[in-house]
Formats: C-alpha cells, structure tokens, sequence
C-alpha cells in the first residue's frame, strides 16, 4: 500500500468515499473539472470539515431539502466571520445531505488565486474565483452555486456590526434571470462570532494586497452555528430596468434577513 | 484546368511534427507544396519542400507557379525560439506578405495556426475562456507580443477580405511524439521545474488530434476564430507525475523571485516570460470548434502521458 492510499484509508471513512463517489460530479478522465476541482482531493476536504461541522462549530443546519436535487441554482446568503468558513460550512450541509447530495462551488475572493497552496487547494476542494463568466458558464453546466452577495463588505465588518446585512451588488440576480436558476436564502448565525474584529487596519491591508487586516484574536473561537435555508425563489427572465432587478435583490435581501432573525432566535447560546 | 485537378494547398511550417502529420493526412487527396525557414526537408518525390523566407520576392514564385487554393499556415515561431526581433519579422510581417499574396492570388481556404497563449494567465482568469475574450498576454511579456499580432493580423484579413475564408485555431498545450514545444519538453524530461503553490488546470492535445482538427478545418470553410482543446483537464503537478517527472520547486513569493530565478538560469523549457502559464490557468472552451466542425479527440490523457513516461530520452 503506497502513502496516499494509507493516508486515504487512515482519513477518509469507507461511507464518505462512497457518498462522493455517488454524487457523479461531471469531471474528466482524470478526476478534473475545468475549474480544478478534483474528487480525490474533495473527499480529504470533506473529512476535515466534518470534524469541523459536527465537533467544533455542531452546527445545526434547517431546511438544507429545499435545494433542488438537481439543475442550476443559487444558494445566496449572508457572509461574515473574516475567513469564509460560512461556505464551507454550507458546502459540507449540501454536499452530506442524505437525499440528493450535491457538491456546490463557493464563489472566492479574486484575491486567492495568487495565494500558494491555498488557491489550489480551495480550486480542488469546488471553490472558483468569483468572476461573473464562471459563475454563468457553472450555471449553463447545471451547478449549485454558492454566492456572497455582501463580498468582502460582508466577510471584512467588525464585531459591533454583526448581523447587519451590507449592500447586496446585483450580479447574482443577473444570472439567476438569465439561467433561470432559483435562489435559496440562507441565514448564517455563528459565524460573526468565529473570529469577532474590532478594526480593520486598512494601509495594513493595502500594503499587504489583501482584501482587508483586521484586528481580532489569532484564533477561531468555536461558535455554535445555525444554518437557516429558505424556501427557493424564482425569479422569471424578463427585460426589467435595473431599478427593478434592485428591488428583486431586496427582496432577497430581506429573506435572508428574515432568516438569520430566526437562527438569532433560535440560539440558546453562543459558544 | 481539367476537372480531376486536386486542390493545391500551401503548408508552411513543414520542418515541424504537426505539419507532417497534417501532410501524411493530406497528401493522397490534395497537391501539397510545403516549406519552412527553418530548413528544407524531404517529403517524398510527390511534395516540393522548400526553405524559404516568406519576406523575400522568390516567395511569391511559388503562388505563381503553383496556383494555390488554400493555404495551412502552420509556421509559426514558437516564443522559446530566436530572438524577439526575429520572431517579429517571421510571425508578423511574414504571415501579412502570405496573407497579402494569397489576396492577390484568390486563396480560398486559409487556416492560420496560433495558440492558447494569446489570452495570457493572470490571476482573474475565469475558465472555458471563450473566443471571444480579450487576448491578454501582450501586456504579460513583450515576448509574446509577436503571438497576439500574427492573430490580429489575420483577425483583420479575415474581416476584410471574406472570400480568403480564413479559420483561426487557437489550440492549448499541443504534445506527443515529435513536438518540441516548452511543454512537450518538461514532460520528456526526468526532474522539471515548478512554481512552488501552484499547478494550474492546463488541458493537452495529442499531436494527432490537432492535425486531425486542421484537415477537418481546412475541409470546412467556415471562417472565424476556434478554440481547440478536448473537454479533460489536468493539474500542472499532476501531468508532470503522471509522466514520471519529478517536480523541482521554485520559490514563488514574492513574484519578482522566480522571475529572477528563471532569467538568470534562463531555462528554454521554462522561460521567464511563459512563468505566469505555469501559475494561473488559462483554460480554453473548445465546444464551439468541436460543434462546428464536428471534431472529436481519440487520444486520451492517460495514453499521452504514458508515451512520455515510456520515452524519458528525447525521440
């Protein structure tokens, strides 16, 4: 037995191998998709996050049915928590669910691709540079696709601004109308707790060429979280001027912010 | 001009492996005059092979005597070879005097070679990169600027003068036996150099494949630009392993590093100016040239990797 199958049989369980395996994700003769992701590398992806999922963060996750089994989709939802645990944590719920698992992609900061070993790594594990063309071109291709509208607004806001949904950009209504893929709201609650900031130091960011520097305890405290997926909505694809397209965004908006309500309600507790 | 007369098609480029394979496809059907700057090479008594320069008045000679049909323009010069200054006059001004004499002598099917590189790897990059999108690499390296021209040029005449029928191809890594690209290179060899972090998404076309794709385009005179690539990617890393290649890493933080690295040892497999190809992918959709023209590879990942795994010494 050579190290890789060692290590693969020592960290990947028998039933999560088979439960990727039968998720039949569109690849190549080698185990590629053209945006790098990679099942081998995936199913290591998965392992540690179930730890993560189920021991550090015993996230409690609602509604994850309501994705649909199959087709294009958007799952939309609130981000925070500097790191993007948030997706993964989404991606973990989506692709472990026992009723047509699906593997989405995150949609990740332009700033990764130039980061060493982390860019490959998020690429192989479904994760795609958040560029309008490839989140058209993985929608064409049938995918789910997960979406921070919010972006770094989102990810990057202090503590004192937990929960208070940033400004929504319009992209992903765009491409939900165009490949009339429905959008699911999720409300994440927990995450702003990961790693709460009280300052962002931004000439420290700048001078480094990342997003932002916040300044926070160099840990992730493990935070209890709640998953909140909402009911698909459908928008049709009518030529709508843009003050239109803004308002269907709101309503999103306001879903999710209906949503995260809940999970607040819902929590006993934060750790 | 009787009614049994072949089409008499131009192939230039004839020293390299692709335009002899695309020769063998063609020589049976079609009166094939090849020739290259490089040198004159021997095709069998049925083909007259020339080394010439395509800026020199004895080019059009050829027009003349042969009264062509069509022209397959494979003669490109690859970035890794000769200087940039050379490459220039080979690539560009070379291409616009054959394009101009084949206006001139009623050409009717062209099909000009180019490659993946025109759309330059940056970071931003997103994948199954379309025709239409923006060629980039000029602003990448100056040496790449002769790549990003010759398509230009023949971007124009293929607007210009419609009846020239002019395809272009832009296929992404070409490689098997006989190929001596930068990439076919690092494959063949025993230990090759990487970029430390990195193993972009790349995607590899059998030599055979991609001259089955030129007879199918020259066959079909659809004019326009195509991508060719199969629908199967692999990682940079990957490929290298696959082929029995160890990987020699080199440090690639901060940036300026390796391109230092890189121009100092001034690798010919593993140029400076192609570094960022070895960082970010630039992956290309060829649906629409497979749709068109009804093109499908046969050679699989699997089998081009074992022919360089086989044949560690240069064939």
């Amino acid at each position: 037995m050579g190290l890789a199958s060692f290590l693969k049989s020592r960290l990947i369980p028998a039933e999560l191998d088979s439960h990727v395996n039968r998720i039949r994700k569109p690849i190549g003769t080698l185990g590629y998709d053209p945006w790098g992701y990679n099942n081998e590398v995936m199913k290591y992806g998965l392992a540690l996050t179930r730890q993560l999922y189920n021991r550090y963060f015993r996230v409690e996750a609602t509604g994850v049915e309501k994705i649909p089994a199959e087709g294009p989709v958007l799952i939309v939802a609130n981000h925070s928590g500097q790191l993007p645990m948030d997706g993964l944590l989404i991606g973990y719920a989506l692709a472990t669910r026992e009723k047509h698992p699906r593997i989405p992609r995150a949609m990740i900061e332009r700033f990764f691709p130039t980061v060493p070993y982390l860019g490959n790594l998020l690429n192989e594990c479904g994760a795609v540079l958040g560029d309008p063309t490839n989140c058209a071109k993985m929608l064409a291709n049938g995918e789910a696709v997960i979406v921070f509208p919010e972006g770094i607004r989102g990810s990057g806001k202090l503590y004192q601004d937990r929960y208070q949904l940033k400004r929504f950009g319009n992209g992903f209504m765009h491409l939900a109308m165009k490949y009339n893929a429905p959008i699911v709201p999720v409300g994440v609650v927990g995450c702003e707790e990961t790693i709460p900031a009280i300052a962002n130091i931004r000439p420290l960011a700048k001078l480094l060429g990342i997003p932002y520097a916040p300044v926070a305890m160099p840990v992730v405290l493990p935070a209890k979280v709640h998953l909140n997926f909402g009911d698909p909505m459908i928008f049709d694809d009518r030529e709508i001027p843009e003050e239109q397209v803004t308002e269907r965004v709101e309503q999103v908006k306001a879903a999710i912010s209906e949503l995260i309500d809940t999970g607040l309600s819902e929590r006993k507790r934060l750790f | 001009m009787n009614e049994q007369r072949r089409p008499h098609i131009l192939v230039t480029g004839a020293a390299g492996a692709l335009a002899q394979q695309v020769i063998d496809r063609l020589r049976d059907t079609c009166a094939l005059v090849a020739v290259d700057f490089r040198e004159q090479i021997y095709l069998g008594d049925d083909i007259p092979s020339y080394c010439i320069d395509f800026n020199k008045r004895s080019f059009e000679d050829l027009f003349r005597r042969y009264k062509f049909d069509g022209v397959i323009h494979l003669g490109r010069i690859m970035s890794s070879q000769l200087t940039r200054m050379r490459r220039y006059n080979a690539n560009v001004l070379g291409t616009q005097k054959l394009l101009d004499l084949s206006y001139k002598y009623n050409i009717r099917r062209i099909v000009v070679l180019s490659t993946f590189h025109v759309y330059g790897a940056v970071a931003y990059n997103p994948a199954l990169i379309d025709e239409e999108a923006p060629l980039k690499s000029a602003g990448l390296s100056a040496d790449l600027i002769d790549s990003v021209e010759l398509e230009n040029l023949a971007n124009i005449y293929l607007w210009r003068y419609p009846d020239l029928n002019i395809s272009i191809l832009r296929p992404c890594n070409i490689v098997g036996p006989g190929v001596r690209n930068s990439i076919s290179t690092l494959l063949g060899m025993e230990r090759a150099p990487v970029l430390a972090g990195f193993s972009p998404i790349m995607q590899f076309i059998h030599i055979d494949d991609m001259a089955d794709a030129i007879v199918l385009a020259y066959n079909k005179p659809r004019r326009g630009v195509f991508n060719v690539a199969p629908e199967d990617w692999v990682a940079y890393q990957h490929a290298l392993k696959l082929c029995g290649c160890k990987p020699i890493p080199i440090p690639s933080i901060p940036p300026i590093l390796p391109k230092i690295i890189l121009s100092t040892l001034k690798l010919r497999s593993f140029p400076s100016y192609l570094m960022a190809f070895f960082k970010y992918p630039v992956v290309i959709d060829g649906r629409a040239f497979a749709r068109e023209f009804g093109f499908t590879p046969k050679r699989p990942l699997k089998e081009i990797f074992r022919f360089y795994r086989e044949n560690k010494k240069p064939v």
